[in-house]
């Protein structure tokens, strides 16, 4: 078991837990990801790790409460623990002194953004971050990500925090200003957001390095069932990335697959409200006898 | 017992196994062939002729003395003829089930000759299930040799590596990537063929037994490397199977509802998606599946498809619908176990021979509409001996279905081999070994099983761990210099 030993609410649905794994933590880098099941019945569950203390032997997980199984891990409590946590898998990013470079992060996908961004800084970069979310609500490490930035730009859709519109458009403005100046540019969130952070900056032909999160099983190279379809053939997301260069990823093969379970996992959720619901019910009877 | 002369044990004859009815278990996932009975397992093993010179053993990869065992069987002396089995054997239960025994043990039976040979391969089963419940055999370990031995993965090449390492006294740690412990057998192979009970069992009692570290969830090459392992231990075998799936590179192979057998296995077997919604991986089956390929994964997969899509009858009143085995080749060649393969048919998967996919067409959602495929016709012998499939020219046409799952072979997976610098590798990405000892070109390393030879058998995975774990022995103990 890998026991939980502090968690976060960072939102209604978005949660951080740091967790004992002293294995994946001598080996974290910036970029990977781990593979964790909640419990017996459950399924494997790929989060990018948020951040690693090797000294602590903990990583972080940060994660958004979407289906039935991250909703039952939003349940858990410190002192319990996840029956698997495997990793760290994937390549790290590539960290390098390239000058002056754009992290993009979008809801949960900040998380993952900031460790990137804090090596990009301590690799000697000129950081610029945006970081964006639907509501405030759900705009989470906001502090985190100004310590490591050189500049923070945050927005959100409904304009409840920061400047009320997407990040793909103080992006463009950034690239606008500063013709040939960006080196590289990083985007982490939804697939939706990625695609179009990559249409915006394909017109200026900067390298922009997607993460994708595809359905996994193994983690490993396996199963192919996490495979994206790139403008030279099908790769492996778990093994060959998860970053990819955002420009060669054929986004509307990757949307349809993300959605291709969507019915069970409603079916799941609805089941899980239910019987949530009737667990609460009993409670509240009992309580009042 | 009165004996039976020769002429009245060949009248006997060969004892079907107890099944459940096609009609009955395609509804179910529980195991097709329920096993003998003492009486039935009895009366086959009259049928043995006890040769002076048996062939049948030569058959066996890893050398059961078969005759010994039969015998004892015959004589109803149960804790013997288990005795005589595991001095070769660690998994019989399992090997009963999956081997290929109309190639090797039953192929050199005598009987065949002119009818049927013993059902060597039935009565190996009766024995480990004997076994499984009674625990009439203590596996002891030799007394501690100090020497620590790390095991990479927990197929039948791993497991029985590390069994015979620990009878020899030596401490053995297994690492797996999964989060279950067994390899094909459980994220493979599915439950109506080999109950996971089972192998939980062969495994458990062999590990406490001797004292075995399970380690799952390590993925080498990630969460330690092989170089890392090296520091700690005194000796590695790899035993990382050949995990790798291959798609055929036509189009239309990331359409929703393609997929590698390995990931429709792997949701149905490891991850229970049969059970869904009570576990939580779903799996998703169509109403008319193409299953590429003819070999025993093919078979699963069909197999399994065909269980799907009644469960979901039985669910929501959908109609069944069709699954069907497309091969390239014609049935003489169909590489899967002979018994998987009729009770496939008995089911009613179809098999479509000589047909080979060329294309495969999408519908406006991005899932699958159909498959282009050509037929094929057999021409001149290829590398294999097998004669070589050629297209028909013009024979091209439209299969109406709405999954497609790959089940052409696997290759062995790298993740292992970063850090290994030294170890050589063949063009098809196996491990180079020695066939006896198993060493590969990297001090300290051995390997053996499917990371050798490709996707081959479990017995022969088995076997190589067995040659490697008495090399390491003769290595560890300054017997033999690397
Ligand atoms: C669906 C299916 C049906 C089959 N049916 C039969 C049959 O009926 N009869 C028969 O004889 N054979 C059958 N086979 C073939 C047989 O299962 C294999 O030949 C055999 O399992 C190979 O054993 P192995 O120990 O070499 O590898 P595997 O069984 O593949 O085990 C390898 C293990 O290593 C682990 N691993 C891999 N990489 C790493 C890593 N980097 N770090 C840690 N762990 C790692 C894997 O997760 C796995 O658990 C079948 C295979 C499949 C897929
Ligand atoms: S998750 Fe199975 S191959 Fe990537």
């Amino acid at each position: 078991m890998y026991k939980i030993l502090q968690k976060q609410v960072l939102s209604d649905v978005t949660k951080l837990m740091v967790v004992e794994a002293p294995q994946i933590a001598r080996k974290a880098k910036a970029g990977q990801f781990v593979i964790v099941i909640t419990h017996e019945r459950g399924e494997r569950i790929p989060l990018t790790i948020a951040d690693y203390d090797r000294e602590a032997g903990t990583i972080t997980m940060i994660f958004q409460e979407v289906g039935k199984s991250t909703m039952e891990m939003g349940l858990l409590q410190v002192g319990d623990g996840f029956k698997t946590i495997v990793g760290p898998l994937g390549h790290p990013t590539e960290i390098e002194n390239f000058g002056t470079v754009i992290c993009v992060g979008g809801g949960v996908g900040i998380a993952p953004v900031y460790p990137i961004a804090r090596a990009l800084r301590e690799a000697g970069n000129q950081v610029i971050s945006i970081i964006g979310a639907r509501t405030k609500e759900l705009l989470l490490w906001e502090d985190k990500m100004r310590a490591v930035s050189d500049e923070l730009i945050v927005t959100t859709d409904d304009g409840s925090y920061g400047r009320k519109t997407l990040v793909t458009v103080p992006l463009k403005e950034i690239l606008e200003a500063k013709p040939g100046k960006i080196a590289k540019i990083w985007a982490i969130g939804p697939a939706i957001m990625m695609k179009f952070v990559a249409e915006t900056t394909r017109p200026f032909k900067v390298p922009t390095i997607v993460s994708l999160n595809t359905i996994m099983i193994d983690g490993t190279g396996m199963c192919g069932g996490c495979r994206v379809l790139m403008d030279d053939g099908a790769q492996f997301v778990c093994v060959d990335g998860p970053e990819f260069d955002g420009h060669r990823v054929d986004w509307n093969t990757l949307l349809s697959r993300l959605a291709f379970y969507r019915s069970e996992e409603q079916a799941a959720v609805t089941r899980f409200r239910e019987s949530h619901k009737c667990n609460l019910e009993r409670a509240v009877a009992e309580g009042v006898k | 017992m009165t004996e039976l002369t020769k002429k009245e044990r060949m009248k006997i004859p060969r004892q079907e196994m107890p099944v459940q009815e096609p009609e009955a278990r395609v509804e179910n996932f529980s195991e097709v062939a329920l096993g003998f009975t003492l009486e039935l397992a009895r009366r086959e093993a009259e049928r043995c002729l006890q040769c002076k010179d048996p062939h049948c053993t030569e058959g066996c990869p890893v050398e059961v003395t078969i005759p010994e065992f039969i015998e004892a069987v015959r004589e109803g002396d149960m804790a013997k003829a288990v005795a005589v089995m595991k001095a070769k054997n660690n998994l019989p239960a399992i090997c009963g089930r999956v081997c290929p025994q109309e190639v090797q043990c039953e192929q050199r039976c005598i009987l065949g000759k002119k009818g049927e040979p013993v059902a060597i391969g039935r009565l190996e089963r009766f024995v480990g299930d004997f076994e499984l419940a009674n625990n009439t055999f203590a596996v002891t370990k030799a007394p501690s040799t100090g020497k620590k031995v790390a095991v990479v993965g927990s197929g039948p090449a791993g497991l029985t590596c590390a069994v015979d390492l620990g009878r020899m006294g030596h401490d053995v740690t297994i690492f797996e990537s999964l989060h279950i412990p067994g390899g094909v057998l459980v994220y493979g192979i599915p439950e109506f063929r080999l109950p996971k009970s089972v192998i939980r069992s062969e495994i458990d009692t062999a590990a406490k037994a001797l004292g075995i570290e399970i380690l799952s969830d390590y993925v080498i090459g990630r969460t330690l490397t092989l170089d890392e392992l090296q520091l700690e231990f005194d000796a590695v075998f790899l035993g990382t199977g050949a995990g790798l799936p291959m798609f055929m590179r036509i189009p239309g192979i990331n359409f929703n509802g393609v997929m590698s057998a390995n990931e429709f296995l792997t949701r149905v077997n490891l991850m229970k998606g049969y059970q869904f919604p009570e576990y939580d991986t779903p799996v998703k089956v169509g109403k008319r599946v193409a299953v590429i390929g003819a070999g025993n994964v093919a078979m699963d997969s069909a197999r399994c498809a065909l269980r799907l899509q009644s469960l979901r009858e039985k669910a929501n009143g959908v109609e069944r619908g069709e699954v069907h085995i497309v091969y390239r080749r014609s049935p003489a060649e169909v590489p899967a176990r002979l018994e998987e393969v009729h009770h496939a048919k008995e089911e009613g998967v179809i098999f479509d021979f000589l047909t080979n996919p060329i294309a495969i067409i999408g519908d406006d959602k991005g899932g699958v509409r159909a498959m282009r495929c050509i037929r094929m016709e057999l021409g001149e012998p290829d590398d294999s001996g097998r004669r070589r499939p050629v297209p028909i020219q013009g024979s091209e046409f439209e299969m109406d279905v709405d999954q497609v799952v790959f089940a052409l072979g696997t290759s062995p997976n790298p993740l292992v081999f970063v850090n290994a610098d030294g170890l050589e590798r063949s063009r098809h990405g196996t491990a180079v070994a020695d066939q006896e000892t198993g060493r590969t070109t990297m001090k300290g390393v051995w390997a053996g099983g499917d990371v050798v030879t490709g996707a081959a058998t479990v017995i022969s995975a088995m076997g190589a761990g067995k040659r490697a774990a008495a090399d390491i022995d003769r290595y560890l103990s300054g017997e033999s210099e690397w």
